[in-house]
């Protein structure tokens, strides 16, 4: 009995101790769930609107799509930069069962290199298998018509179509348009600092150079973007939202194919540069530069031995000789001297000259020569201009004075950039005592000035430039803004670029200029005139000024062999022009480097420019 | 079997006649159900899985119907028998075991493979209660010290294979039939202050490189985003993207776009918070709750000492490995590979928690007649 008494007690404290026990642990459950509580309330209330950002993060991702890019057409609609699908082989690695079998079998149907398969099987083991990654690129018809056929054959396998720039008219249009090619870490932070590069996600490619370069806002067209749910390996389940891309603006040039082709098959192979404009609106009409390249070639990566070739030719082809090309203007700025001397009251039209063939300056014996052995004897404004008579302005520019003959050639557009819609230009140097002051730290001589009156010595200027001048004169003093871009146009409105007219050049007498003119109309008009040989059997009135300028070559390289050097001393041809003589629609500069006179290789090349610019009518819807 | 009968005081009807404890299976079958819910939408709905679970959640009911028809005398009986086959397994799994993901914890049986440290989870508490029980409360020192050598052997045994989550589990759930035994709380401060003085030990001798790597990435997760630090930052978006009423059954866009990892098995309990919110969380909570709550009951009203201790021991394990799951999936405790009990897919854990049920179900019902006799 006792002895079961104490095991009976021992019962009792046992359960007592247990259950003391087990109530410790069920206290120890409970603090354990509060704290997980605590914390499930931290994570799903308090943080709750960080996580179901991160949430959302994790799961919506925005594609960028590229909007196409607009196209450049020339004044007819001709379409001068498109953009043409390029097919590309393409492979999905998830689709296909035995991706080397695939790949020597379609080697069998279409060349493709060991360093594209290789590239290929490097992009499979680097990509996701259910992305499409590219065999090769760039297929040719025939190459498309050959797996066309035997897709059927291999799962997985697709040709897919982009679209990809294409200029037509190959170096045609190239110091014009330019071209576009892959954005660089140059262009990414430009687009940054303009606020643009959020709109180039899905771009691949950017306006580099010319029109397309200038106008790359314009054409590239505002990005659109697809709203995807993506998985945990970044596949797309659904589209949430879509908004389509807009296609860039398309751009009508007021450009002409006809007289662009023109000016680069009078040109031949010779460097220089052509432009024609219309004096009314600024309006270019041809612009070419020459030699050219192809553009074409940059759209896709130019190869390194490509661009070595480009960069290295002793023509210089990279070079945009119609912004670019800083030439001595020559006598093609004798009108503008002739004019000045006028409006100034320093000439009379029939002040008359005696041209001994050189000129002298008071207490000098350096003796300035004419470029005509023995002189013109008499001349007035006339025959000086439409001969080209040295010694009347080495006497007209002592009187005029470097001051008023900077001032005035300024306002004429010398010395500055145009503002043609293009960025490579150059702003060529209408020289001043300043500019010499800054420059040389020297002041200027009178004999500074001699050789500046007939163009030459520090005055340069571009074949815009000579152009542009040409138009201001025969607009009265009114200068265009050039370009080349006459109207932009997207699907619902379209834009006229219209830069307008400024007066420019304060006319003292109008008379003044309709001798000018005069005198320009007897260059091409008179037996006596420079033009005259090469226009005498035109069927158009015109007015023109030739140049022969005796100068270096634009951008000497510092060695080249004694015999191009020799080559390149020779004089430039330069000719500017204007037509029809009344109420002329055309304005027109030729610069032709190393290749002798103008009167005798410039001329001859407005003169075929005016023949095509009349008999196809290219100005003549207006 | 035969020396037992049913306490006709327990609760009446055709339930007792089958040894089930009504509370306790209506907090399973609740549990069961809410996770079958559950594991639909964190298996993305796969019908296969579904099925399979299903056939399994069959089989482990069955395993815990049968073990409750068991007396707690027979399971007594047969506990150190168990025990000792259990010892000899671990001991042929390091010598002969299959290799799967870096650990030697299978053994291939011919006709099926089988991890002995599953036998070991109800094995070890079963045998040190057996032991503890042979004396009166609390137990003597002598006794205490077997009973930790009993827990320390297989622990170091499965330790060694090596599987560090589930060893601690077992050595815990031997431990927890010491505590329960009434074990001094002196002593528990001494191990205490030992097993932090072991944890240097344990980091630079007995851990590997990734469980290191685990240990660290719980500490910052974010230092890792991509590599170790990825399940539990994707876990918690999950979790914490859910908000108080969660994003809908089947809508939570972590777990079915896949950025959660292991969605269906140990992060099952973040498909859960973010489907349901804290509302699927308090509910899960509850049952829970409920269920160690009535396992603590059946411990503290059980007529002997030994079937007092394996319920108790058997309940703090199941909310050990609750609190485990939880405490990982949320970032409150590093990454160890435990299941959320009753609601992961898979099937050995379940099988051997439902057997522990049984055996609180044995013990619930086979209540012989004698305090009121």
């Amino acid at each position: 009995m006792l002895k079961k008494r104490v095991a009976m007690q021992d019962i009792a404290a046992e359960t007592r101790l247990f259950n003391s026990r087990a109530v410790v642990a069920m206290l120890i459950v409970c603090l354990s769930f509060s704290t997980i509580l605590l914390n499930m309330y931290n994570l799903q209330v308090r943080s709750y609107q960080d996580y179901q950002i991160r949430s959302e993060g994790n799961r919506i991702k925005v594609l960028p799509l590229a909007p196409n890019r607009g196209l450049i057409s020339d004044r007819n609609g001709i379409l001068l930069a498109e953009n043409k699908p390029v097919f590309s082989l393409e492979l999905v690695p998830e689709q296909i069962d035995d991706i080397d079998t695939t790949l020597s079998s379609l080697a069998e149907l279409i060349e493709i290199s060991e360093e594209q398969q290789q590239e290929f099987l490097q992009q499979v083991r680097q990509q996701r298998r259910f992305n499409s990654i590219a065999l090769k690129e760039r297929l040719d018809e025939q190459e498309v018509a050959v797996i066309s056929v035997n897709l059927h054959r291999f799962p997985g396998v697709t040709v897919e179509a982009r679209l990809s720039r294409h200029y037509p008219f190959g170096d045609l249009f190239t110091h014009a348009l330019g071209y576009i090619g892959k954005i660089n870490t140059d262009d990414l932070r430009r687009l940054d600092e303009q606020g643009h590069l959020a709109n180039y996600a899905a771009s691949r490619e950017i306006g580099k150079l010319g029109l397309e370069r200038y106008y790359e806002e314009q054409l590239h067209g505002i990005m659109g973007f697809q709203e995807v749910e993506v998985n945990n390996r970044g596949r797309i389940i659904r589209v949430l939202r879509s908004v389509a891309a807009r296609s860039g603006k398309n751009i009508k040039l007021s450009l002409d194919v006809g007289l662009q082709l023109t000016a680069q098959q009078t040109l031949t192979e010779h460097r220089g540069a052509i432009v024609a404009m219309d004096p009314r609106d600024g309006a270019v009409l041809a612009f070419y530069s020459n030699p050219s390249y192809d553009p074409n070639l940059f759209v896709h990566g130019i190869s390194s031995s490509n661009y070595n070739a480009l960069l290295h030719s002793p023509d210089r082809p990279l070079i945009n000789r119609a912004t670019q090309g800083i030439y001595p203007p020559a006598s093609t700025i004798k009108p503008l001297m002739a004019l000045l001397g006028l409006e100034t009251n320093t000439v009379k039209p029939d002040t008359r000259v005696w041209d001994p063939g050189y000129f002298t300056l008071p207490n000098s014996d350096h003796r300035f020569r004419d470029w005509k052995r023995g002189g013109h004897g008499w001349v007035d404004v006339y025959s000086a201009v439409a001969q080209s008579c040295d010694i009347y302005f080495y006497d007209l520019g002592i009187k005029l004075g470097i001051d008023r003959i900077s001032d005035y050639m300024r306002q004429f557009g010398f010395g500055e950039r145009t503002g043609i819609d293009i960025h490579e230009e150059a702003s060529a140097n209408m020289p001043s005592r300043g500019w010499k002051r800054a420059r040389f730290n020297q002041p200027w001589y009178p004999g500074d000035t001699v050789p500046l009156s007939i163009g030459q010595s520090f005055w340069t200027a571009t074949p815009l430039q000579l152009a542009l001048s040409t138009a201001v004169l025969v607009n009265k003093g009114l200068l265009p803004t050039p370009h080349m871009a006459a109207e932009l146009s997207s699907e619902d409105s379209s834009e006229l670029v219209d830069p307008g007219l400024r007066p420019s050049v304060n006319v003292v007498d109008a008379e003044n200029w309709r001798v000018i003119a005069d005198t320009m109309v007897q260059t091409v008009a008179t037996l006596k005139g420079t033009a005259h040989p090469a226009f005498k059997t035109a069927e158009f009135s015109s007015g023109g000024k030739t140049g022969t300028a005796q100068v270096v070559a634009i951008a000497q390289d510092a060695k080249y062999d004694a015999k191009s050097l020799d080559e390149r001393h020779r004089d430039n041809a330069m000719y500017i022009g204007y037509a029809p003589a009344k109420d002329p629609t055309v304005v027109f500069a030729v610069a032709v480097e190393n290749t002798g006179g103008g009167s005798s290789v410039a001329a001859p090349i407005g003169r075929q420019l005016l023949d095509y610019y009349f008999s196809a009518g290219v100005n003549a819807n207006e | 079997m035969s020396n037992s009968m049913v306490n006709p005081a327990q609760r009446s009807g055709r339930l007792a006649a089958f040894h089930i404890d009504l509370p306790l299976l209506l907090g399973l079958l609740t549990l069961l159900g809410f996770g079958l819910v559950i594991l639909y939408s964190a298996t993305g709905q796969s019908e296969a899985m579904m099925k399979a679970q299903i056939i399994r959640l069959g089989v482990a009911l069955a395993v815990m119907v049968g073990i409750a028809q068991l007396s707690p005398q027979t399971i007594r009986r047969w506990a150190i028998a168990l025990f000792g086959v259990g010892l000899l397994m671990l001991v042929a799994v390091l010598l002969f075991g299959y290799v799967g993901k870096g650990a030697q914890r299978w053994l291939d049986l011919g006709f099926m493979k089988f991890q002995p440290s599953e036998i070991m989870k109800l094995a070890v508490p079963m045998a040190v209660a057996w032991f503890i029980a042979a004396d009166n409360l609390p137990p003597r020192i002598w006794r205490l010290i077997v009973g930790f050598a009993m827990c320390a052997v297989p622990t170091l045994l499965i330790a060694k294979q090596p599987d560090l989550g589930t060893s601690l589990l077992i050595a815990m759930s031997g431990v927890f039939v010491l505590f329960l035994a009434g074990m001094s709380w002196r002593l528990i401060s001494f191990i205490a202050v030992m097993v932090s003085a072991f944890a240097p030990v344990m980091w630079f001798f007995l851990m590997h490189g990734y469980q290191r790597q685990r240990v660290l990435t719980f500490l910052n997760p974010e230092t890792d985003p991509l590599g170790s630090g990825y399940h539990i930052i994707q876990s918690k978006i999950a979790i914490g993207s859910g908000g108080v009423d969660g994003k809908g059954w089947l809508q939570g866009t972590q777990s079915q776009l896949e950025f959660l990892p292991e969605r269906h098995t140990d992060f099952i309990f973040a498909v859960l918070s973010e489907e349901f919110g804290l509302i699927g969380v308090l509910l899960l909570l509850a049952i829970y709750l409920f269920i160690i709550g009535r396992g603590l009951i059946i411990a503290s009203t059980a007529q002997d000492n030994f079937s007092k201790l394996v319920a108790g021991s058997f309940t703090l394990t199941f909310f050990v490995y609750v609190f485990v799951n939880i405490g990982m999936v949320s970032g409150l405790l590093p990454v160890v590979g435990v299941p959320l009990p009753l609601v992961s897919y898979g099937g050995t854990s379940m099988v051997t928690l439902m057997a522990a049920f049984g055996v609180l179900m044995s013990v619930s019902t086979h209540k012989r007649m004698l305090a009121n006799g």
